[in-house]
């Protein structure tokens, strides 16, 4: 509240494109201090990447950035020029929702959901690196990713049963 | 809408009341694609920022304007000076300024509000707007509000509550005394506060779109402040990122509307999350002292007991909150004898009001230190002192008010009691697991494990006369059922639960659950006390029964039978005869059908000046068991384990049952070992989430729950309400845990670490 904000008022505007999903985004005349939550959110149209904290503390804004898991909020969005963005919207091109979702959806993980697309997008990216992540390395890996409604239990439920069924679907 | 796409294809049928329905709003959550009311746009909409009191109690003696809107970019900016109605709102008694004009009363009290093309603009703008203040005393310290100068013009009390039940001097053969006190606590629901505003043409009317627990009552008080008739006032719900209370009052709808109008163009406001802890009130800070009498086989005979609530600076649910911290402040027991005194006052501390819960969560960390003292005096097991004096149905409360419907307390304790305990500590448990967790902290050897138990009852509904009812419109076109009801969705699933009632009162699969709004529908009261799945549910459940009855009835008289002969058998209407036998779905073709019900709870009475009469419509009690580890060194706790068992009338939505209690403990926890609205001076200390802690996935036990079910008569479908009692004895169970495990007293939540070591080494000394 008492910070002195700093404005497109008095910074210059900037152009840069943004490589999002797959599909390169042209951003004109934006203020060079605009977050990559923001750009993605207002001028892309892109609000599955959500914005609970803005200041790295909830994971709601979770994105890949060249495969890595990052929180928007604390990625200028000019910084971002050149890497290949993925967002929640980018999880489920197709229309068809991705075994995580569908166990969430299933296992009662989604309340208000405002935490939802952070944690789709924190739960891949655990799995991709450990397929079979026991109790701990599930709540370690998703401790930044905080849910005020759930208290987390269906949540933990989803992703068993995602780990689950993954091993069904190897064997 | 569709609740059959997806991973749901598994589905054999849409799911009805008693089932786990998926939420017909999942699919469009899990992919990122619902609207909260910070996603929203509007053509050549404009950003909105409010400027805020830097200043804890002051004068103003002057707002300059200039620099903010000398500012580029800059359209409006409002003060005090441009409400056009009603310069207070409130929800209790309306005592709250739009805008601070003569007198700020709490640090972050707003004062102007400033709408821009760009968001950052619109903060520079506000950072302009010069404020002079001449500081005067501030009252911080509630103790001494009812002696201090008033710090408003209704005075620094917002109500006095003493109950006096059976013999004032009755005393029992064992006595036990005791100090508490419980922090401020935030709701910090992640979706913050935000909405868009978007004026009519001719600037006499405004359409808001808002994340809110009460449409209507919203609506009631942004025309007032407008000074616009209320149906010129148009309010949506968007999408609503949690609530727990912090939306009952008005944030930032009349400062978002009057930019709008001002402006004349759409504008969009979102709080960012320091804002958002000055932007909604809290849970209340409470101080209590507790006398409790028992005969020497346990039985209690008086409960003495003084209850003080900082209300902060002003109304909002104060009133209510107490009437529910007195009436509930002995417990869920039977107690013949009751002295209390109850007060919530006004400060210059941030204004407090509704949190799940809502003032029993105060009184029950009381009540359940003290029968824990007790049993430890007596010499009895906590466990059995809470069932011998365990309330039921046919007993009397506090209030004197006699439980006509089911309590069944004893079976709760018993059931929480009986459920599997986690396993040991050993020397394998993992560093991850032990108190620190992640800071893989913990010296094993100094880790000691501790068992709590608490009970609690909590009443389903508004209380002490207030008529809430609800209001629902089915409407059945061509075998499509629209059920249309203003009920505020935050999370909870109450559109699920629509879609459950609908279906399985009409025998149709197809429901469209419509936006929640005030011009289509009338009033569905607040989602909160618990209240909806009772109140709109049943309003739901009324609607469509009309509905469906009209749709028998023209059938019958389709097919020339009587409406009397024709019965329901599973999907289908068939009758007697066997002249007919066709699916609703069939029978709806070519029909329209609309129907609109209100639905009332039984009437309820105000408490009279001994805090004596039938003021609650309904109880729901629960118990819960804690399992903590405590790192005595470090003063570092972790919550292992919550059992729970909860009297929930009849689960309509077990999975969504589950989660709500999973939810509520996640909050209590919270309240027991880590949250806390740091407040120095009037100054919050810990905006932010980086220094107010909630529960992360690594800090939350495991939550093992088991469902009573006695369904509650009067109640639709049998079903209370779930929602605020997970929260309310979490709390003390957990903080009874600690205190096993330490030996220490441990009177005020939350518990820190410092609390810990510093108790053990004074009473090492
Ligand atoms: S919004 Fe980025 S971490 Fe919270
Ligand atoms: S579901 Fe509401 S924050 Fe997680």
């Amino acid at each position: 509240m008492n910070d002195e904000p700093t404005s497109h008022a008095v910074t210059p505007e900037v152009g840069y494109v943004l490589r999002v999903n797959g599909r390169e985004h042209r951003i004109e005349a934006a203020w060079s201090g605009e977050s990559l939550l923001w750009v993605l959110r207002e001028r892309l149209g892109l609000s599955g990447s959500k914005n609970a904290c803005e200041q790295g503390e909830c994971g709601s804004c979770s994105v890949l950035v060249d495969g890595r898991l990052v929180c928007a909020c604390l990625v200028l969005a000019a910084s971002a020029v050149g890497a290949e963005i993925t967002t929640v919207e980018g999880a489920s091109p197709q229309g068809v929702l991705t075994d995580v979702q569908s166990a969430f959806l299933a296992e009662g993980a989604v309340q208000c959901g405002f935490c939802t697309p952070g944690l789709v997008m924190s739960v891949h990216d655990l799995l991709k690196a450990n397929p079979e992540p026991d109790d701990l390395e599930v709540r370690e890996a998703i401790s930044g990713n905080l849910c005020r409604c759930t208290g987390y239990g269906r949540i933990f439920a989803a992703i068993e049963n995602t780990v689950a069924a993954r091993r069904g679907a190897e064997s | 809408m569709s609740t059959r796409d997806g991973g749901l294809s598994l589905l054999r049928r849409a799911s009805r009341v008693g089932e786990n329905a998926p939420r017909p709003d999942g699919t469009l959550k899990v992919r990122g694609e619902f609207a909260y009311s910070s996603d929203l746009y509007a053509e050549g909409m404009l950003w909105g920022a409010t400027v805020r009191s830097t200043e804890v109690h002051a004068r103003i003696c002057s707002v300059d304007i200039s620099g903010a809107l000398a500012t580029p970019g800059v359209h409006v900016v409002v003060t005090a000076d441009d409400v056009p109605g009603s310069p207070y709102y409130g929800l209790d008694g309306d005592d709250q300024p739009v805008f601070a004009s003569a007198v700020v009363r709490h640090l972050g009290e707003p004062i102007a509000a400033v709408a821009a093309d760009h968001p950052e603009a619109a903060r520079l703008a506000a950072s302009r707007v010069v404020v002079e203040y001449e500081p005067l005393a501030p009252l911080l310290d509630p103790e001494r509000a009812l002696t201090a100068e008033p710090i408003h013009p209704n005075g620094n009390l917002f109500r006095h509550l003493p109950i006096r039940k059976g013999d004032p001097d009755a005393t029992g053969d064992v006595v036990v005394e005791g100090s508490y006190a419980t922090g401020m606590q935030d709701q910090a629901f992640l979706g913050p506060e935000s909405g868009l505003a978007i004026p009519d043409s001719g600037g006499d009317g405004v359409e808001l779109f808002i994340s809110t627990q009460w449409l209507h009552v919203d609506r009631d008080q942004v025309a007032a402040c407008l000074g616009l008739e209320p149906e010129r006032v148009r309010l949506t719900l968007s999408g609503v990122g949690g609530a727990f209370g912090a939306r009952e009052d008005i944030s930032l709808q009349v400062h978002l509307c009057m930019l709008a109008l001002r402006a004349g163009r759409p504008v969009k406001m979102v709080y960012n999350r320091a804002e958002s802890f000055f932007g909604h009130v809290h849970r209340h800070p409470s101080r209590l002292w507790y006398r409790h009498h028992a005969d020497r086989d346990g039985t209690l005979v008086k409960v003495e007991a003084r209850l003080l609530l900082d209300g902060g600076a002003y109304l909002s649910s104060s009133f209510h909150v107490l009437g529910n911290a007195a009436s509930f402040a002995v417990g869920p027991y039977r107690v013949p004898n009751v002295v209390i005194d109850s007060w919530n006052v006004r400060t210059n501390n941030p204004p407090c009001g509704a949190m799940r819960g809502f003032g029993v969560v105060q009184s029950c960390f009381g009540h359940e230190a003290q029968m824990d003292k007790l049993a430890a005096a007596l010499g009895h097991d906590p466990v059995e002192l809470r069932l011998r004096n365990a309330l039921g149905h046919g007993d009397t409360c506090a209030t004197g008010q006699r439980i006509t419907g089911t309590l069944p307390m004893a079976e709760v304790i018993a059931r929480t009691a009986a459920l599997p305990l986690p396993p040991e500590l050993t020397e394998h448990t993992p560093m991850l697991a032990l108190p620190g967790g992640a800071g893989r902290c913990a010296d094993r050897s100094r880790v000691v494990r501790g068992v709590g138990f608490a009970a609690s009852y909590k009443n389903l509904m508004y209380a002490e006369g207030f008529d809430d009812f609800s209001t629902a419109r089915c409407r059945i076109d061509h075998g499509v059922v629209t059920v249309h009801c203003a009920c505020a969705e935050v999370g909870q699933g109450f559109v699920t639960l629509v879609c459950q009632i609908a279906r399985e009162v009409l025998r149709i699969d197809d429901v469209v659950v419509a936006p929640a709004d005030t011009v289509e529908v009338g009033s569905a009261g607040s989602t909160s006390a618990s209240r909806q799945t009772w109140m709109s549910g049943g309003a739901v459940e009324a609607a469509c029964i009309a509905a469906r009855d009209r749709v028998i009835s023209e059938l019958a008289l389709r097919s020339g039978v009587e409406v009397a002969s024709l019965v329901l058998v599973d999907d289908r209407v068939v009758s007697g005869d066997g002249r007919v036998d066709t699916t609703m779905t069939e029978a709806a073709a070519g029909l329209v059908v609309d129907e609109t019900r209100e639905f009332h709870h039984a009437p309820t009475q105000p408490l009279d000046e001994n805090g004596q009469g039938d003021a609650h419509v309904s109880f729901s009690g629960t118990a819960h068991r804690a399992v903590v580890d405590v790192d005595l060194d470090l003063g570092l706790v972790r919550v292992v384990q919550i059992a729970t068992a909860q009297d929930v009338g009849r689960a309509l939505n077990p999975l969504a049952v589950g989660g709500q209690i999973e939810g509520g403990v996640a909050q209590g926890v919270g309240l027991a070992v880590m949250e806390e609205i740091v407040v120095d001076g009037g100054r919050i200390r810990n905006a932010s989430f980086t220094d107010y802690l909630i529960p992360t996935a690594l800090d939350m036990p495991e939550v093992v729950w088991d469902l009573i079910e006695e369904p509650e008569p009067g109640a639709p479908f049998g079903a209370k309400g779930v929602g605020e009692p997970p929260v309310v004895s979490s709390t003390p169970a957990v903080v009874a845990a600690i205190r096993a495990a330490t030996g220490l007293a441990l009177d005020r939540v939350p518990v820190r670490p410092q609390d810990i070591v510093r108790g053990r080494a004074s009473t090492a000394t």
